[in-house]
C-alpha cells in the first residue's frame, strides 16, 4: 500500500484528491486513512481504505479471525464484537468511523487454555455445532446479561417501565440478532442462565 | 462498494455544506442501513460525512413539557430512556420490536428515519425498480409482493417503509428538526416527513439536498395505554408484516397507525374517530382506498386483527 | 476390515469413553474463535490476493459479451477470469450446473468471473464494473405448469434415500377404491435454503503445477475429485484441506463455485487467492432443497388397518438432475399389503436443486406425517395409537427383509407419556391459554441406516499419545470427539491422550459428513484402524493380540501388564486400515426411528404461530456421545421449525430466482423460535450396522418436526393447512372470530 496516510480525517475541506488513484502501471495505488484504536486492550494503529470495516480490519489485517462474517449484511450477528463495552455488529461498522474505541473480540474475552466463564459454559453446554456462528454468540450472550443488569428493555416485557430479569424468554428474546443455524438455541439459553444464574 | 473519501464533521453546518456543495455525498451515523446498501452498490456515495461527533447524543425536555431527541441517540439508548418508557412507552416498545440488540446499540435516531425499503426487488441490484433506477420498472408489481404495500403505493412501486420506530413517532405526531447548510433550521411534521412513492418512489422523504436532522421532539405526553402489536413469521428480528402501534385510553378512544401496509407509517384521523367503535371499524376507516396485490391481500383482515389485538392488549394492561 | 457378520462383543462394548456424554474437544477452539475455517489460513497463504464472485443476471440465456475494460482499469485488480480465460474445464460428477457459466447461463447467479484483486474492497469494487450482454433466453420456472408433462422418474439424494419411478407391491388402485375409510389429500413442501453460517469459502495456493486448497466441505474425496476433473488436473496434485466447517446441511456436500473460482483466481494471479461467496449469491448460485408436489391416498379398514397407501412426488430440477426422494420413507414406514410410490421429475431451469439435510426425507416426511394424522383423525383414533396400529417389524414390499431394530413404537409410547400426551384434546380449536390457541402434534422420525467405506490412520507415538488421521470432516456433528473416544475406547487411554486431525486429502479416506452416515462409518474406520494398531503393539510387546486388554494407559494379558506407550518405545507404531461393508445392509432394512411431540400456540389475533414445547425420543443404535448427539436432534428440530412456519424460497416465475436471496428475506428460526427441547435416546445398540453398533441421527432429527408442528396447528385450530411454509395467511380467513 501506498500513499499511506495521505489522507486524514477532521474538519470538511480536509480531504482532497482521496478517489483511489487508478494507474495502468503494474503498480496499483489505492488511498488508504489512518484509523488507531484499542483491540483487545493492545493499541493498533492502521492505514486502510476507507471502505474497509471493522470486522475486515479485524479479520484480514490485525488476523483476528474469530469474529466471522456470516453474511456482511448485519442479518446474522456471526460478527458481534464489542465497542466501547457493547455490542454491534462489525459487518456494519467502517473501521476509520472507530478512532480511538475500544474494541473487544472473542480473542479478548478468553483464550483455549483460559476461557471467559461464558466460554466455559458453552462448552460445558454444548451451545454450539460448526462453531462459526459461536463467537458472536458467546460476544453477544456476555453483552446481553449486562444490558439486563444496566436495564436496557426488550420487546418481551410486560411492563417495560420495570428492569428485566435474565428469565429464559429475556435471553432468547435479546439474543435474536445470533442465528445459529445448527439450532444450538436451546443449549445456548442454558450455557447463559448458568453463567447469568452464577453472577446473580 | 464504489470508493469514497471520508470525513468526519465538527458542526453541523459544515456537516451540511460538505454534503450540499458534493455530488453524490452523504451523511453517515451509524450506517448500519448505508453500508449494508453500499455493498451492493445501491448506494454509492462519492463522500461521506460522519456526523458522529456533532454532539446530538442527549434527550432533553422541552418547554411543552414533549422530549427533544438527539439526531444521534441510539435506538437503544432511545428505547431505555426512563422518559420514554414511563410517558412514551409505544416508542420503546416499537423500537425493541424492531432489528436486533446489537443492530439498536448502532442505529441512530435520524438513521433509522432514513432506513430504505426491504422490497426484494430493491434489494437485487439487476432487478428492475423505480426506486433504486427510476424508469427501469417495478419488479415486485406482479412479482413476490407478500411483504409490500397495500395502499398508499402507485403503479411505479410498492415498497413498503420498513421502521418500527417510525410508526410510533407517526402515532406520537413526533417533529423532525432540521438544519440546512444556510445554517437555517425547520420543523417538518412526521406525516410531512416520508413521502408516498407516486412517480418518483425514489425520492423518499422531505428532506432537501444537505439538509440535516438535528433531533426529533416528541409533544407532551398524552397518557393512555401504550401498545405496540408486530406481525411477523418469526419471532423476532424479521421486518414487520404488519405492525400497529395504539395508544388507547380508558373510555376506549385513542390513536393508531400502522407499519407494514405503505412507503409511510399509515396514519388516518378517520380510523382514530373510528376507534371507540372497534377494530373492524378502524380498520375500515384505516384501508380506505386499499389496493392489495394477490399476495398481500390478507394484510386487510389481519390489520383489523392486529388493531383487535392491540385493543385487547390494552384493555388487559 | 470387512464387516459382514453381526458385531460380537468388543473392546467398544465396555462404553468407558464411547457413550459418555463428554464436552467436545474442539470446544476451547472453537469458544475461542481460535479453530480455523476455510478462509482464515493467513498463516499458510500470507499473501493472499481477494476474489470476488460475478454472478450471472440472467437465469437462462447466453453471455453476448463480458466487458472486462474498467474492471480491469479498477485500482488494485490483479487478474479477471472469466470461462474464455479459463480454458475448457471438466464437470465434476456431483455438479449438474457448470460451476463457472458462460457462454451459455444456466440458472440466475450462476457464476461467470471471478475478479482477483490485492484487496477484498477492490476485488469486490472492480466486480461492479465487469458488464456483461446477455441474450435472454427462455425457462422454465413454473413447477406446477411444469409437472403437468412431467415424466416419471426415478433417483438416489447421494445419501443413501433413493426410489424408482414407480414402485407397486400389490394392487393399490382395487385396494384404495375397496377400504371403507379414505384420504386422498395433495401437500406442497416449497424450495429451502441451506443457509449455512460459513458462507462457500476457499482460499487456493499453486506450487507449480500443486495445488492447496483449504476449502469448507463435507466430503473430502467427493470435493478433491471433483476438482481434479474439472481442472483437467491429476488427483494427486491437489491438496484438499477442510479441518472446519462452518455449517452445510449437505449444501457443502459437493464441489462449488468458491473452490473452483479461488483455483483458477490464483492461478491467473500468480499467487494465492482467497474467495468467500458474498451471501446474496449463496441461494441462487449454489444449490437448494427443491420443492415438492405430493399427493397420498390411504385405505384403511374400520378399525385403523391400512390395506391401501400411495405417496407420489413431483419436483423439478435443472437438466440432467434428480428428484427430490420424498417418497422414499412410504416404502417402509407403515405395514399395508396395497403399495404404489412414484416420482415425477420437471425440468425447471432455477439454481441446482441437491441434497439438503435428509434430502427425499424431510419434505417427504412432512407430507406423509400429516396425512397420517389426517387419517387417525377420520377413523376417530388417536394418531399415535392409529402409527402403532400399523407399525411394521418387516419391509412391507419384502416380507422376507426384517428390520434390524425398529423401536418406533417405543418412541411413540415414551413419548406420548413423557409429553402429557394425554391431556391433548382430540377435537381441535379447544384449548385456550390467554390469546393463544394452543394444540399438540405429533410424527414419527424415520430415516434410514447407510454406511459408506471410510478409513483412518493411527500413530501411537513415543509419549504415548494416539493420533488418528481420517479425511473424515467435523461440520458441527461431533466427528473429532467421537473419533477420539473411539480411539480412547480401543486403545485404553482418556481422551486427551488422542489427538485427531479431519478433513485432509492427504488422510486416508473416509465416509465424510452426509446422510447420517458420517459418526456410524468414520468411528468404524478408526475402529478397524485401532484394530490393527492393537496387533502391532501386542506383537511388539509379546503379546496375543487376543488376550490382550487395553486399559488405563497399559496393555495387559494374565498377569502381565506393560505401559502402552513402551510399545512405541523405539519409534511411532501407525496402523491404517478401513471399514468395508458386506450385505447386512440388504439382509436387514437398517433405520432409525423416533418420534416428535409439539406443543404450539396460534395467535387467535394474528394466526401467527409459536412453538411452546418440544420432545423427541430417537431410537437410533448406541449413541457414542449423548451430549453432541443431543445437539445434533435440537439442531434437527429447529430446523424443522423453520422448515414448518416460515423458510420458503421465493420464485419469481417471470425472472427464475429465488428472490428472497439473503438473511432477511430467507428466514430461519431465531432463539426466540426455539423453547427448551427435550430429547431422549432410547439404550439401543444395532449389532447388525457395525463394529460401534451405532447409526445416525442427524437428520432423524429433522424427519417428521415438520409435521409434528403441522399436526398440532390444526390441533390448535382446526384448520388444516397443506402447504408448507404455515404463515399466518394460510389460515386467517378460518380461524375464529377474534372477539
Amino acid at each position: 500500500m501506498t500513499r499511506r496516510g495521505v489522507l486524514t480525517a477532521g474538519a470538511a475541506g480536509a480531504v482532497a484528491g482521496g478517489v483511489p488513484v487508478s494507474t495502468s502501471a503494474e503498480r496499483r495505488e489505492m488511498a488508504t486513512m489512518p484509523v488507531r484504536f484499542e483491540v483487545n486492550g493492545k493499541r493498533r494503529e492502521l492505514a486502510l481504505d476507507p471502505r474497509t470495516t471493522l470486522l475486515d480490519a479485524l479479520r484480514e489485517h490485525l488476523h483476528l479471525t474469530g469474529t466471522k462474517k456470516g453474511c456482511d449484511h448485519g442479518q446474522c450477528g456471526a460478527c458481534t464484537v464489542l465497542v466501547n463495552g457493547v455490542r454491534i455488529n462489525s459487518c456494519l461498522s467502517l473501521v476509520v468511523q472507530h478512532q480511538d474505541d475500544k474494541v473487544t473480540t472473542i480473542e479478548g474475552l478468553g483464550t483455549p487454555e483460559k476461557l471467559h466463564p461464558m466460554q466455559a459454559a458453552f462448552v460445558r453446554h454444548d451451545g454450539y455445532q460448526c462453531g462459526y456462528c459461536t463467537p458472536g454468540q458467546i460476544c453477544s450472550a456476555v453483552a446481553v446479561l449486562d444490558e439486563i443488569k444496566r436495564g436496557v428493555p426488550s420487546h418481551v416485557q410486560a411492563d417495560v417501565t420495570k428492569t428485566a430479569r435474565p428469565t429464559n424468554v429475556e435471553l432468547r428474546e435479546r439474543m435474536s440478532g445470533n442465528i445459529c443455524r445448527c439450532g444450538a438455541y436451546s443449549n445456548i439459553a442454558e450455557a447463559m442462565a448458568e453463567v447469568a444464574g452464577a453472577k446473580a | 462498494m464504489r470508493s469514497f473519501t471520508y470525513e468526519r464533521a465538527a458542526d453541523p453546518v459544515t456537516a451540511a455544506r460538505a454534503v450540499a456543495q458534493r455530488q453524490g455525498a452523504k451523511f453517515i451515523a451509524g450506517g448500519t442501513n448505508l453500508l449494508d446498501l453500499m455493498k451492493i452498490e445501491i448506494e454509492t456515495p462519492t463522500h461521506l460525512v460522519d456526523v458522529q461527533d456533532l454532539g446530538f447524543d442527549r434527550i432533553e425536555a422541552t418547554e411543552d413539557g414533549g422530549l427533544r431527541i438527539g439526531a444521534l441517540v441510539t435506538n437503544t439508548d432511545l428505547a431505555a430512556d426512563k422518559r420514554v418508557r414511563r410517558d412514551y412507552a409505544v416508542l420503546t416498545r416499537a423500537i425493541v420490536a424492531g432489528a436486533s440488540g446489537q443492530l439498536r446499540n448502532k442505529a441512530t435516531t435520524a438513521g433509522n428515519l432514513l432506513q430504505r425499503t426491504r422490497c426484494p426487488y430493491f434489494y437485487d441490484p439487476s432487478m428492475p425498480c423505480n426506486k433504486r433506477r427510476p424508469g427501469s420498472g417495478c419488479g415486485a408489481i406482479g412479482g413476490y409482493s407478500r411483504q409490500l404495500a397495500v395502499i398508499g403505493g402507485s403503479d411505479k412501486c410498492i415498497a413498503t417503509n420498513p421502521s418500527d420506530m417510525a410508526v410510533a413517532m407517526r402515532l406520537l405526531d413526533a417533529k423532525v428538526e432540521t438544519i440546512d447548510p444556510q445554517g437555517a433550521t425547520r420543523t417538518i411534521p412526521i406525516a410531512d416527513f416520508h413521502r408516498l412513492p407516486g412517480d418518483t418512489p425514489h425520492i423518499e422523504t422531505a428532506l432537501e439536498p444537505g439538509e440535516l436532522i438535528t433531533a426529533v421532539t416528541l409533544p407532551k405526553p398524552i397518557g393512555g395505554r401504550h401498545v405496540y402489536e408486530k406481525v411477523r413469521d418469526r419471532a423476532s428480528y424479521a421486518f414487520a408484516i404488519v405492525s400497529v402501534a395504539a395508544v388507547i385510553a380508558k373510555d376506549g378512544s385513542g390513536r393508531i397507525a400502522a407499519g407494514g401496509l405503505a412507503h409511510k407509517p399509515w396514519r388516518v384521523e378517520a380510523a382514530d374517530t373510528a376507534l371507540p367503535q372497534g377494530a373492524k371499524a378502524a380498520a375500515t376507516a384505516l384501508l380506505a382506498g386499499a389496493q392489495p396485490t394477490p399476495d398481500n391481500a390478507f394484510k386487510l383482515p389481519l390489520v383489523e386483527r392486529t388493531i383487535a389485538a392491540a385493543l385487547d392488549t390494552a384493555r388487559s394492561a | 476390515m470387512k464387516f459382514d457378520t453381526p458385531a460380537g462383543t468388543n473392546p467398544i462394548d465396555r462404553m468407558k469413553v464411547v457413550g459418555k456424554p463428554i464436552d467436545r474437544i474442539d470446544g476451547p477452539l472453537k469458544t475461542s474463535g481460535t479453530a480455523p475455517y476455510a478462509y482464515e489460513h493467513h498463516r499458510e497463504a500470507p499473501d493472499a490476493a481477494y476474489g470476488y464472485v460475478v454472478g450471472a443476471t440472467i437465469a437462462k440465456g447466453r453471455v453476448r459479451s463480458i466487458d472486462l475494460d474498467a474492471a480491469r482499469q479498477s485500482p488494485g485488480v490483479i487478474a479477471i477470469v472469466t470461462a474464455a480465460e479459463a480454458g475448457k474445464l471438466g464437470q465434476g460428477n456431483f455438479n449438474t450446473a457448470k460451476l463457472l457459466g458462460g457462454p451459455d447461463v444456466d440458472h440466475y447467479h450462476q457464476a461467470l468471473a471471478v475478479v482477483v484483486a490485492e484487496t477484498f474492497e477492490q476485488a469486490r469494487a472492480a466486480a461492479g464494473l465487469v458488464r456483461i450482454d446477455y441474450a435472454r433466453g427462455d425457462g422454465r420456472f413454473d413447477l406446477d405448469k411444469e409437472l403437468k408433462t412431467a415424466p416419471l422418474h426415478g433417483g438416489n439424494s447421494d445419501e443413501g434415500s433413493e426410489s424408482g419411478p414407480e414402485h407397486r407391491t400389490g394392487k393399490f388402485e382395487a385396494a384404495f377404491d375397496a377400504a371403507p375409510v379414505k384420504l386422498d389429500a395433495t401437500y406442497t413442501t416449497p424450495d429451502q435454503s441451506h443457509a449455512m453460517m460459513e458462507p462457500f469459502a476457499s482460499i487456493a495456493a499453486w506450487k507449480g503445477d500443486e495445488l492447496q486448497l483449504w476449502t469448507s466441505n463435507q466430503m473430502i474425496a467427493w470435493g478433491h475429485s471433483d476438482l481434479a476433473k474439472t481442472l483437467n488436473i491429476p488427483k494427486d496434485k491437489i491438496r484438499f484441506m477442510s479441518p472446519y466447517v462452518g455449517g452445510g446441511f449437505g449444501g457443502k456436500l459437493f464441489l462449488r463455485a468458491d473452490a473452483v473460482l479461488a483455483a483458477l483466481g490464483a492461478k491467473g494471479a500468480g499467487r494465492p487467492v482467497k474467495l468467500a461467496m458474498q451471501r446474496p449469491l449463496i441461494a441462487n448460485n449454489t444449490t437448494h432443497r427443491p420443492a415438492t408436489r405430493q399427493r397420498i391416498r390411504i385405505g384403511c379398514e374400520a378399525d385403523g388397518t391400512i390395506t391401501a397407501i400411495a405417496h407420489e412426488s413431483g419436483s423439478g430440477d435443472l437438466p440432467g438432475g434428480e428428484p427430490e426422494t420424498a417418497v422414499n420413507q412410504t416404502e417402509l414406514l407403515y405395514a399395508g399389503a396395497n403399495r404404489l410410490t412414484a416420482m415425477r421429475l420437471a425440468v425447471l431451469d432455477l439454481p441446482e436443486g441437491n441434497a439438503m439435510r435428509a434430502p427425499g426425507e424431510a419434505p417427504g416426511m412432512m407430507a406423509l406425517e400429516i396425512a397420517i394424522d389426517e387419517m387417525a383423525e377420520k377413523l376417530g383414533m388417536d394418531p399415535v395409537a392409529f402409527r402403532i396400529k400399523n407399525d411394521t417389524q418387516v419391509d412391507p414390499m419384502k416380507p422376507e427383509r426384517r428390520f434390524s431394530e425398529r423401536n418406533l413404537i417405543r418412541c411413540l409410547e415414551d413419548g406420548a407419556k413423557r409429553f402429557g400426551w394425554s391431556k391433548r384434546n382430540a377435537t381441535p380449536g379447544q384449548m385456550r391459554d390467554g390469546r393463544w390457541l394452543v394444540g399438540m402434534g405429533v410424527a414419527a422420525a424415520f430415516r434410514n441406516h447407510l454406511a459408506l467405506t471410510s478409513g483412518a490412520r493411527v500413530r501411537l507415538g513415543q509419549d504415548g499419545r494416539v493420533t488418528v488421521e481420517t479425511d473424515m470432516t467435523d461440520i458441527g456433528t461431533g466427528s473429532y470427539t467421537i473419533i477420539a473416544q473411539t480411539a480412547a475406547e480401543m486403545m485404553g487411554v482418556p481422551v486427551d491422550r488422542v489427538v485427531v486431525k479431519l478433513g485432509d486429502s492427504s488422510f486416508p479416506r473416509s465416509a465424510g459428513s452426509g446422510g447420517q452416515f458420517g459418526a456410524g462409518s468414520a468411528t468404524s474406520g478408526v475402529y478397524a484402524a485401532c484394530v490393527t494398531l492393537r496387533e502391532a503393539v501386542a506383537q511388539k510387546l509379546g503379546f496375543n493380540a487376543t488376550d490382550a486388554v487395553f486399559d488405563d494407559g497399559k496393555v495387559r494379558a494374565g498377569n502381565r501388564s506393560v505401559a502402552l506407550a513402551d510399545a512405541a518405545r523405539e519409534g511411532e507404531l501407525v496402523a491404517e486400515d478401513k471399514i468395508e461393508w458386506g450385505d447386512l445392509g440388504k439382509k436387514f432394512q437398517q433405520s432409525t426411528f423416533g418420534a416428535h411431540f409439539v406443543e404450539v400456540g396460534v395467535d387467535a389475533f394474528t394466526g401467527v404461530t409459536r412453538v411452546r414445547r418440544m420432545l423427541a425420543v430417537c431410537a437410533a443404535g448406541r449413541i457414542l456421545n449423548p451430549k453432541s448427539a443431543r445437539s445434533q436432534v435440537i439442531g434437527a428440530m429447529t430446523m424443522g421449525v423453520g422448515g414448518a412456519l416460515m423458510e420458503e424460497l421465493a420464485v419469481d416465475k417471470r425472472f427464475g430466482l429465488f428472490i428472497n436471496h439473503d438473511l432477511a428475506g430467507y428466514e430461519v428460526p431465531v432463539h426466540a423460535d426455539i423453547p427448551h427441547q427435550e430429547v431422549v435416546f432410547l439404550d439401543e445398540a444395532d449389532a447388525t450396522v457395525s463394529p460401534m453398533k451405532a447409526k445416525g441421527i442427524g437428520e432423524l432429527g429433522l424427519c417428521g418436526v415438520g409435521a409434528a408442528v403441522a399436526n398440532a396447528i390444526y390441533n390448535a385450530t382446526g384448520v388444516r393447512v397443506r402447504d408448507y411454509p404455515i404463515t399466518l395467511e394460510k389460515h386467517l380467513d378460518q380461524l375464529p372470530a377474534y372477539a
